[in-house]
């Protein structure tokens, strides 16, 4: 238990040097600068106390003996201290915003860096949602707690310091106070922080899953509502309610307890200081301006030692924001190519697979031994059932994964021996999930050739059936689309694909055919663009319909993530197999 | 706010006890620096130690009064504004779970969840932070301002005189600053959406080597965003050294118009130092007063989302907790009828027209369509979830405007198109708080073809059913409709992620059980065209009715989607 502890801890102090590496690394002579202007501010702000102590002495001498060219000095330098500290407290603030946005600005601009170089496997595996937290909430944690804590600490160690020393040259027996009053608080606060902290957790937790509770159930209202469970649901949320706000209470009823008591620390030890510095004061040691001066300081020295909890819990949470970003900094990107990897030009698109061993997770295979002649302008078709694993050899064409074992050969190159990109340049791909970024029509389709032209665009779209549809929208190719196309129809953002792989023209196809989610005429349609594009290409097509595929090469059958059968339809249709199965169940 | 004020009543004394208990802590802590004041000016120059010690012992009395009471006060402002919040989250949630289906398409689902989860959340910090602070520091204040004006007036005024100036600067620049912040976080959004456009695309990207590309978009949206957040830190970073300078020079007036005013024999030097720390005092008084004003405008944001929904009217039969309804079914009567039906929605063009059909008790209808021809706003329509605009639907012979929602649902098991699983065990989910016995539900595992993949109707179902694969959800789900041996099953889309063995097995179990009357409703042909009696939808007309034979003759739609599904293959 205290081992791993001690483990944990240690991770912590690397992630916090890392962290502060990372922070040296962007601006480190920024943050030197600002560290020492926060000390001269500081110091600047300490001088306040001691002159406004020296211009009291100067009043103390009572009903007409003050002497006001010395005290008017004191005010004309208060004025200049309070001034170019407060000067310096903005020139501060404005550095640490350029320190702390040149940090998140690198940080974000790292992690989008790295995003591009992770392979695609990290993202299947990965929620899109938890993706995004890491670029903009963790960042922002970070952003916010760590610069401004580390010129906190800073600070914070300077006024504490120039307090103390202050009030050790006015009067060394008062500080004494402080040797009783300083400990004191630190054992207290720590004493009640150590005890609230599970109470703390436990209330995150429990409001966590107060939250869970509530999401599932506001998601399925729905089907409550279709299965009369109202009133059922509203009971179960009683105890998921009275647990949070009781874990809530629980926290609040100690944790609120620091404030007053740092507050009564501070009270008594003005108390303290009243007293004897009024007994001192009697026995001649100390005068009234040396009270004030140590009242003053007695009240800055205390500020910081407030602070020190608050900067503990934004460490802590910056720390784990950290981890995070970091973890995905370490992950492994995509391969690199090999050094004498080539640039593939004219393409003819002979493909061939030669014992292809592939699984995802170590021990479940998934591919064995396939081996596959495809030369060009063949057509593959792979069937099955939804979810059984169709895009798995889509994934290795076109090397998002590699296999374990065997060789993929294009042109009869080994694709490991091509650069990736011009490997994938060989390709046109339409996929099933239509993907449109926010930009205009135009933008969309001549995504995979920049250079191309606004009649090549129309064109494209002419062949793929969808330029009507276009040249009568106000904006025609200018039109916007919104985030993922989410205002256009879903045949229609299929046709558009169709019309960006048909500009890029690619000798090789990849095609995964569009579910029953469109209207008949519009399925039509794409049917006939569909079978427009894959006109002397070599294609591989994922099978929805079994009627694309009765004129196949070869057709793969795939269930359960495996391939289990291949063959041409009439071959197959003989093996009186799974694929004959399904095909019978459709007619049944 | 004033309505979150109202779930304070319950506990109304209470609270009033702590925000007593409060003051009087404010008072006890006011008092400390007046205490030095004496002791510097009225009791130093008596010499006398133990009026000195005495005095002291006041001190600390008000310091320990203080810390009592303030425990005291916190511990009772975080029993009153958790059990307000505790009765507002409890009102809350019950009406969205009440809430009528338009409501919810007008809130939209993930507003209703941020309402439930991070508007409560900050309303219950801020009942917390209002009842410690929101008397604390403009008691302080007034207090401070009360004891430095009974000290020294005219001092009292020197300081007093910064305020509205202090007042002023602050409020000017956070309204820029709260402006500039929208245009940030709108940046934000900006880059967020290329991210997500970027993870969501990674496939195409990777394909077509566009990496630099977008990492020249994002880039500039980053750069964008970096840009707007800096202008807007730089003006706000100038709060807080413009309060400390303007209040320190106060300060200093204090010192240069005391230093007169001792002079002339009109105040003495103790009290000088006791406004010195009371300034300080006021300062920090006044630096929570606009944080708590900064807080209390967000949470009167997030009390204003909640009691929106709160406050929405409820239609008395659709309440769960509805009286029941007199019973007037007649058996003899068609299961479910639709008479000259006609329905838009609110917010969007979509109608369905003139729609009339009926169901024969223990029959099967297929209702065919491609997406939005409908089908799924027929079935909303027949659950109640909205109501038409015109023509009747009746159930059983019963119309179900004069219905209670409890009492028409009690006749159907339904799975919804995307319907969902809940976090639990598989029996719990196919119980869902029905009290079923375990025959019934091993019997619905079997006919709903679960049984393959269901081993152990214990075992665990992460939270939406994460666990199982769309085809395995999508028979439990059924499994759950079946449980319950509803005398009307509704199957929305509901085989679709279901390979055609599986699906045409579903089918044949399904076709067993006599008892019940059965509503198809698919995208895929094979699901249906073997129903007794087939609906054909377009574009909310129905183009079409009758068997699959009469439909192939009958129906060009329903022709072209048999073959453009089945490949024209039908004689292999």
């Amino acid at each position: 238990m205290s081992e791993a502890k001690i483990a944990s801890s240690g991770r912590k102090r690397a992630i916090l040097f890392r962290l502060i590496r990372y922070l040296l690394h962007i601006d480190g002579w920024t943050l030197l600068l600002a560290i020492l202007i926060s000390i001269i501010g500081n110091i600047l702000a300490l001088a306040g106390p001691f002159l406004s102590g020296k211009a009291i002495e100067l009043i103390e001498l009572g009903v007409g003996r003050v002497d006001f060219p010395a005290v008017v000095e004191y005010a004309i330098l208060m004025i200049g201290c309070y001034l170019f500290s407060a000067i310096f407290a903005y020139i501060l603030s404005v550095l640490m915003i350029k320190i702390s946005q040149d940090t998140v600005y690198q940080m974000r601009k790292e992690i989008f860096e790295k995003l591009a170089k992770l392979p695609v496997g990290w993202f299947d595996r990965s929620q899109t949602g938890d993706v995004l937290s890491r670029i903009s909430y963790d960042v922002d944690t970070i952003n916010t707690s760590l610069s401004s804590d580390i010129v906190q600490i800073f600070s914070s160690a300077v006024t504490i310091i120039g307090s103390l020393v202050m009030m050790i040259t006015i009067s060394p027996k008062l500080s004494l106070i402080f040797a009783f009053t300083f400990p004191l608080s630190v054992v207290l606060i720590r004493a009640i922080t150590s005890r609230t902290k599970p109470l703390f957790q436990a209330r995150s937790k429990r409001l966590g899953e107060l939250n869970g509770f509530v999401e599932e159930m506001i998601t399925g209202q729905r089907t409550i509502k279709a299965y009369n469970r109202e009133e059922n649901t509203i009971s179960r949320l009683y105890s998921f309610n009275r647990e949070a706000t009781e874990a809530y209470y629980k926290s609040e009823y100690y944790g609120r307890i620091v404030g007053p008591i740092v507050g009564f620390i501070n009270n008594l030890a003005l108390s303290l200081v009243g007293v004897f510095g009024a007994l001192l004061y009697l026995a001649g040691s100390l005068g009234i301006g040396g009270i004030s001066s140590f009242v003053l300081y007695s009240r800055k020295f205390a500020g910081p030692v407030n602070e020190i909890a608050n900067i503990i819990g934004d460490l802590q949470s910056a720390i784990s924001a950290a981890e995070r970003v970091f973890k995905l900094f370490d992950e492994p990107g995509e391969k690199e190519d090999s050094l004498h990897a080539k640039e593939l030009s004219d393409v003819h698109g002979n493909v061939a697979l030669s014992h292809i061993n592939f699984s995802y997770i170590e021990n479940v295979e998934i591919i064995k031994d396939l081996s596959l002649n495809v030369p060009s302008g063949s057509l593959v078709a792979i069937v099955g059932p939804t979810g059984a694993g169709k895009t798995t050899i889509i994934n290795l064409l076109m090397r998002f994964y590699d296999p374990q074992s065997g060789q993929i050969l294009l042109d009869d190159h080994p694709i490991n021996d091509i650069t990736r990109s011009s490997l994938r340049r060989a390709y046109s791909m339409v996929l099933q999930d239509t993907w449109l970024f926010g930009g205009t029509i135009y933008e969309n389709i001549a995504y995979g050739k920049e250079s191309a032209t606004l009649e090549d665009v129309s064109a494209a779209c002419r062949e793929a059936g969808i330029a009507r549809f276009v040249e009568q929208l106000p904006q025609g190719y200018d039109t916007l689309l919104d985030d993922d196309g989410g205002n256009i129809s879903k045949g229609q953002k299929q046709l558009l694909t169709i019309a960006r792989a048909m500009l890029i023209d690619a000798k090789l196809l990849i095609l995964d055919e569009a579910t029953s989610n469109v209207d008949t005429r519009t399925e039509k349609r794409i049917q006939a663009a569909m079978r427009r594009i894959m006109s002397d290409k070599t294609c591989f097509v994922i099978a929805h319909r079994l009627s694309t595929i009765q004129n196949a090469d070869v057709i793969l059958v795939v269930r359960d993530g495996k391939i289990v059968e291949t063959g041409t339809h009439t071959e197959l249709m003989r093996q009186r197999g799974f694929y004959r199965e399904m095909f019978e169940a459709q007619f049944s | 706010m004033k309505r979150v004020f109202f779930y304070l009543k319950n506990c109304f004394w209470q609270m009033c006890g702590g925000l007593a208990m409060k003051m009087l802590a404010a008072v006890a802590e006011l008092f400390i620096p007046w205490i030095l004041a004496r002791i510097v000016d009225v009791v130093i120059p008596t010499k006398n130690t133990t009026a000195v010690l005495l005095w002291g012992l006041g001190m600390v009395l008000c310091s320990l009064l203080a810390v009592v009471f303030n425990v005291w006060a916190n511990r009772t402002s975080a029993a009153v504004s958790g059990d307000a919040t505790e009765r507002m989250r409890h009102d809350l949630f019950t009406r969205i779970i009440k809430l009528s289906a338009c409501d919810i398409d007008r809130f939209t689902i993930p507003s209703l969840i941020s309402r439930m989860t991070s508007d409560t959340y900050e309303t219950h910090r801020v009942l917390g932070v209002l009842q410690r602070m929101g008397v604390r520091a403009p008691m302080i204040m007034l207090g401070g301002v009360i004891i430095t004006l009974t000290l020294d007036p005219v001092l009292s005024l020197v300081m007093i005189s910064a305020m509205p100036l202090l007042a002023l600067i602050t409020v000017a620049i956070s309204r820029r600053g709260v402006k500039l912040y929208k245009t940030a976080r709108q940046s934000g959004d900006d880059m967020i959406r290329v991210v997500r456009e970027n993870v969501t695309g990674v496939r195409v990207i990777k394909a077509l080597s566009k990496g630099e590309y977008e990492k020249q978009r994002f880039e500039l949206k980053n750069r964008r965003l970096t840009m707007a957040e800096r202008v807007a830190g730089r003006t706000m970073a100038g709060v807080n050294p413009i309060m400390s300078a303007i209040l320190n020079l106060s300060l200093v007036a204090v010192i240069l118009v005391g230093a007169y005013r001792v002079n002339a024999g009109l105040a003495e030097v103790g009290k000088i130092i006791a406004f010195l720390s009371y300034i300080t005092m006021i300062f920090n008084a006044l630096l929570a007063v606009t944080r708590l004003f900064t807080m209390y405008s967000r949470a009167s944001a997030s009390a204003g989302r909640i009691f929106e929904v709160i406050d929405c009217p409820c239609e008395p039969l659709l309440d769960a907790s509805a009286p029941e309804t007199e019973n007037t079914e007649d058996p003899a009567a068609p299961a479910v009828c639709f008479e000259n039906v006609i329905f838009r929605y609110p917010n969007s063009g979509f109608s369905l027209e003139n729609i009339s059909f009926s169901i024969g008790n223990g029959e099967t209808i297929g209702i065919l369509g491609a997406t939005g021809s409908g089908k799924s706003t027929l079935l909303r329509l027949l659950l109640r979830f909205y109501s038409p605009d015109s023509g009747s639907i009746r159930v059983h012979g019963q119309d179900i405007s004069q219905m209670s929602a409890r009492e028409l649902r009690r006749h159907f098991g339904v799975v919804f198109q995307n319907d969902i699983l809940f976090s639990g065990t598989v029996a719990e989910n196919l119980s869902f708080d029905r009290n079923l016995s375990m025959d019934e539900i091993d019997l619905a595992i079997k006919n709903a073809c679960a049984d393959e993949f269901i081993a152990d109707p214990h075992a665990e179902v992460a939270i939406k059913g994460a666990n199982f694969s769309g085809g395995q959800k999508q028979r439990l789900m059924i499994a759950r409709a079946l449980a319950g041996s509803p005398d009307i099953l509704v199957l929305d889309d509901s085989s679709s992620a279901l390979d055609y063995l599986t699906d045409a097995q579903l089918r044949e179990n399904l076709s067993h059980l006599s008892a019940s009357t059965k509503i198809i409703i698919a995208q895929r042909i094979s699901s249906i065209m073997h129903s007794q009696h087939i609906i054909v939808l377009d574009n909310g007309n129905i183009i079409g009715s009758g068997d699959h034979a009469h439909l192939m003759e009958s129906c060009p739609v329903y022709r072209e989607t048999y073959e453009v599904q089945m490949g024209g293959n039908e004689n292999v």
